[in-house]
């Protein structure tokens, strides 16, 4: 076997030490060595943004991080976003709005739309757009997901 | 007919895995562990068409960490007759064992050859690199034109195309012409002021679910075989795996996980019966995923087609004669779904002259799987063009040419079916009065386009159980994966019957061995017939329910009534809740069950509009605003429908634009990811506005129709009218992408006016 190499990382708030091989993605440590598997994957080649977490705050797409590359850096999962039992409101208007069908695509949707609004509470429609426009979804044609980002929006701010 | 007033139908309320998908918490079929599992990884074909000489596994079987080797000299031998069905449709299985590892010849690029068995999935890739593959590389052919010519290579040496119904002795690439007839169309012609004649293409495209294929099989001790996998249809992953490793039904659980979009792609088995196999040999779990590339490569596709359309009409608009020439690439194995393309080419229209020839053509592609209305879109786009086109050569608005000429109840389709009560007419009449259609559109280089399109939706069986809980809630157990929120809506009907809410029913989807066979989610059918036995097993409780009232009260069951969830009998009256938190008394465990196998399919129409503005620059196409417009019978969960809608449009506008498999000469699909194959993102498209039209389907206890696929059959045809009249030129090839637009619109510049 391979050697491996010790990280630690904090994930979702909370210290985390892992083995991986170099040739292993963050994506697939989550999901496989860290039993994490809220994150999606849906290309393994950075196309399709179900595999989105914020590394260090800004978003990027698991499968194209190495996992020896989380070494020292905090990682926001979609496992982190609800707050304790309460959904987080963009969770929530994605229910209401009916934002997902399969939703395979809805951890990356979630995850990149809170890095979207914890940064800039008030985006323009064509700004979400342009900011979501990473995450593939084919069931939903984004209409919904847009309303219930909007939705969100407004209610983060009040 | 009045409309009966509902109280949870018609409603939105929250889906019940919702919390589940917004935390991350759901499990799909690659989310799937077990201890002890190993992982598996398929080596494919680097060739398109290709004689296997000579398969050795052996340095791959020593491999560090590998734990088994198979390829298809692991299956039982098959007898050649035995068809096997695979959800929408039947084959022989010996086509569908070899699609699964290939038998002798590999038929496009992808196709699967061996599978390794390893402690991880990179071990398992690395020792497939190890198999040496020796093949014979034969000439391949890659579109239904060329595969048609008589001297064409051929796939199949034991493929004898079928002839008007009739088995021929010819061996052929054309698996099957069929024909339907109605009228003389020559006369139909003849009697025609005027007539367009138009030739369509259109690309290869992909379902392009965001979740790749998946298989978790054990093989257990027993001798059972337990399946966790993403599917459309666990009793069809079920009974085509106990096909193809020639073993009883009962021997085969199929546990159906969450699953990642499918749009018909996710009907055919591919990796089960492989992991299966990699479990008997190891002893132990075995998991598949299938990578993004193999995705495009070896599922799916839905059919690239070659299509003639001629439609005549006199100077009042009355359609004489129309004729449709439907040439689909079925992929390596027959079943192009040229036969749903016949059925629905001139299905908006009450004709009396119609000529259909089919023809269902192999090719060197991955085998096609359905897609949403699986060959009604290409159809639609075909004959939908020359409507439009027939429209402006007429002078006539192109919704009144259509609802001149619109289906109706009794109206004879050229495949034989009259219809019964269905919405064209409304449909047509919302496109025409809807606000978008009455807005003016400006500006240069912009156009409207409208198109309209029908798919007949399936019945298929259906099986709901309810258990009654001691709180007055309801455990609805149901075997329709969900892939939409149909959980809901199914679980809507149940509580619109037992006058509860739509959050005091509990729905679960189960492994077969759990629950009553139950047909694939597809064929927009679940929300109807699913539906329809949550729809039976409540009526079975409430008849329960009422003995139990009735020996409480003493009377008999007969005169007890049951109306919004409240039972009544000669002045006595029970609540839903109370009278279940008295069955343990009253007899014990209320369990209500359906079991359909329905009839009264009702078809969908759905129209698009669509306002485009296209760039003479540079050939892009922006679509400024779009609508879509469909009968859902009775929309159970509106939110939901207008999500299929949306969702539907949207793929018919990346069909339109951008989608296409890109194949070299040699077969090979040169932009197989997301990066290249481009669907469709949020920064391509505008909000998508619906408007549902609500024609009750007499068919159905709530009228529902069904609602998943005709939306997606007009855009494509929609997106081309709206370009032809931007531009003034028509594009009649799929996708119409920048460089299609500006070869246009050079032609159109460089050419003599017609
Ligand atoms: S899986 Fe990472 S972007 Fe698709
Ligand atoms: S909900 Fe299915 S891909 Fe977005």
């Amino acid at each position: 076997m391979r050697s491996k190499t010790h990280v630690h990382t904090k994930i979702n708030g909370e210290e985390r030490d892992f083995l991986c091989e170099p040739r292993q993605s963050l994506l697939e440590v989550l999901r496989d060595t860290l039993n994490m598997t809220g994150t999606k994957e849906g290309c393994n080649d950075g196309n399709c943004g179900s595999c989105t977490v914020t590394l260090d705050g800004r978003i990027v797409t698991s499968c194209l991080v190495l996992g020896v590359e989380a070494e020292g850096r905090e990682i926001t999962t979609i496992e982190g976003i609800a707050r304790g039992n309460d959904l987080h409101p963009i969770q929530k208007a994605f229910l209401e709005n009916a934002a997902l069908q399969c939703g395979i695509c809805t951890p990356g949707f979630i995850v990149a739309t809170k890095a979207l609004l914890d940064k800039e509470p008030d985006p323009s429609e064509e700004r979400i757009r342009f900011f979501l426009a990473n995450n593939l979804c084919r069931c939903t044609g984004y209409d919904k997901i847009i309303q219930a980002v909007q939705q969100a929006a407004k209610e983060m701010q009040a | 007919m009045s409309t009966p007033s509902y109280s949870v139908i018609g409603t939105r309320p929250i889906r019940h895995d919702g919390a589940d998908k917004v935390t991350g918490r759901a499990i799909y079929g690659a989310d799937f562990q077990m201890a002890g599992m190993l992982h598996g990884f398929i080596l494919r074909s680097p060739h398109a068409h290709a004689r296997i000489k000579r398969i050795d596994t052996s340095k791959a079987e020593v491999f560090p960490g590998v734990n088994a080797v198979v390829t298809t000299k692991d299956f039982p031998a098959v007898d050649d007759s035995k068809i096997v069905d695979l959800g929408e449709g039947n084959t022989p299985l010996r086509w569908a064992r070899s699609n699964v590892l290939a038998d002798g010849k590999v038929l496009y690029r992808g196709h699967a050859v061996a599978a390794v068995a390893a402690v991880n999935a990179h071990v398992a890739e690395e020792a497939a690199g190890l198999i040496e593959v020796e093949y014979e590389v034969l000439p391949c052919v890659l579109t239904a034109p060329e595969a048609m010519k008589p001297d064409a290579p051929i796939l199949h040496q034991d493929l004898k195309m079928k002839e008007l119904g009739e088995t021929t002795g010819k061996v052929s690439n054309v698996a099957e012409h069929f024909r339907h007839v109605m009228g003389d169309i020559e006369a139909g012609f003849a009697a025609a002021d005027v007539v367009v004649e138009r030739e369509f293409n259109t690309a290869t495209v992909h379902q392009g679910y965001i979740e790749p294929h998946n298989a978790t099989a054990l093989w257990n001790n027993d001798g059972r075989i337990s399946i966790w996998c993403s599917t459309q249809g666990s009793f069809v992953v079920r009974d085509a795996t106990a096909a193809i490793l020639d073993i009883p039904v009962s021997q085969v659980k199929v546990t159906p996980m969450e699953i990642g979009g499918g749009f018909g792609g996710k009907i055919p088995v591919y990796m089960e019966p492989v992991a299966a196999l990699l479990s008997k040999k190891t002893g132990r779990p075995v998991k598949i995923l299938m990578p993004r590339q193999a995705v495009f490569e070896a599922t799916g596709p839905t059919p690239g087609s070659y299509m003639k359309v001629k439609v005549g009409a006199k100077k009042d608009g009355t359609i004489t004669a129309a004729q449709a020439y439907l040439a689909f690439e079925a992929g390596a194995y027959p079943g192009a779904m040229v036969g749903p393309a016949g059925m629905t080419v001139f299905a908006a229209y009450d004709l009396a002259n119609v000529t259909i020839d089919g023809y269902d053509v192999v090719v060197n592609k991955p085998s096609t799987a359905a897609y949403r209305a699986p060959g009604a879109p290409n159809a639609a786009f075909a004959a939908e063009s020359v409507i439009d086109e027939l429209a402006l050569k007429l002078g006539m608005d192109p919704l009144d040419l259509r609802l001149k000429n619109a289906a109706k109840e009794g109206t004879r389709r050229a495949d034989g079916p009259k219809f019964r009560r269905i919405g064209c007419v409304e449909v047509l009449e919302a496109m025409k009065n809807s606000e978008h259609y009455k807005s003016p559109l400006e500006g240069s280089n912009r156009g409207r386009g409208v198109a309209i399109g029908f798919w007949f939706n399936v019945g298929l069986p259906s099986s709901c159980t309810l258990n009654v809980t001691a709180d007055g809630t309801v455990n609805l157990i149901e075997g329709s994966t969900d892939i939409g929120g149909t959980r809901t809506s199914i679980a809507m009907q149940a509580a619109e019957v037992l006058g509860l809410k739509s959050e005091d029913i509990h729905p679960t989807v189960v492994d077969t061995d759990s629950i009553g066979f139950t047909g694939v989610t597809g064929g927009s059918r679940t929300t109807f017939a699913t539906g329809w036995a949550a729809y039976e097993a409540a009526q079975d409780v409430v008849r329960q329910m009422k003995e139990r009232a009735a020996k409480i009260w003493d009377v008999p069951s007969e005169t007890v009534e049951q109306a919004g969830g409240v039972y009544r009998s000669n002045g006595h009256s029970i609540g839903f809740k109370e009278l279940a938190a008295r069955i343990g008394e009253t007899g014990g465990p209320i369990v209500g069950r359906g079991a359909v196998n329905p009839r009264g399919v009702g078809g969908s129409f759905a129209g698009a509009i669509v306002d485009v503005a296209v760039d003479p620059e540079t050939g892009k196409t922006t679509i400024l605003r779009f609508t879509s417009i469909q009968d859902a019978g009775k929309a159970i969960h509106p939110a939901y429908v207008e999500g299929q809608m949306q969702g539907g449009s949207v793929q018919g506008i990346g069909w339109a634009l951008n989608e296409e498999y890109f194949m070299s000469g040699d077969g090979r699909m040169m932009n197989s990811s997301f990066l290249d194959y481009r669907m469709p993102t949020a920064l391509d498209l505008p909000m998508i506005e619906t408007i549902i039209v609500e024609v009750p389907n007499p068919g159905h206890p709530f009228g529902v129709r069904g609602v998943g696929e005709a939306n997606i059959v007009p855009p494509q045809a929609a997106v081309a009218n709206a370009i032809a009249h931007a531009i003034g030129t028509r594009l009649t090839r799929l996708p119409m992408n920048p460089p299609a637009v500006m070869e246009a619109i050079w032609q159109k510049s460089t050419s003599p006016r017609s």
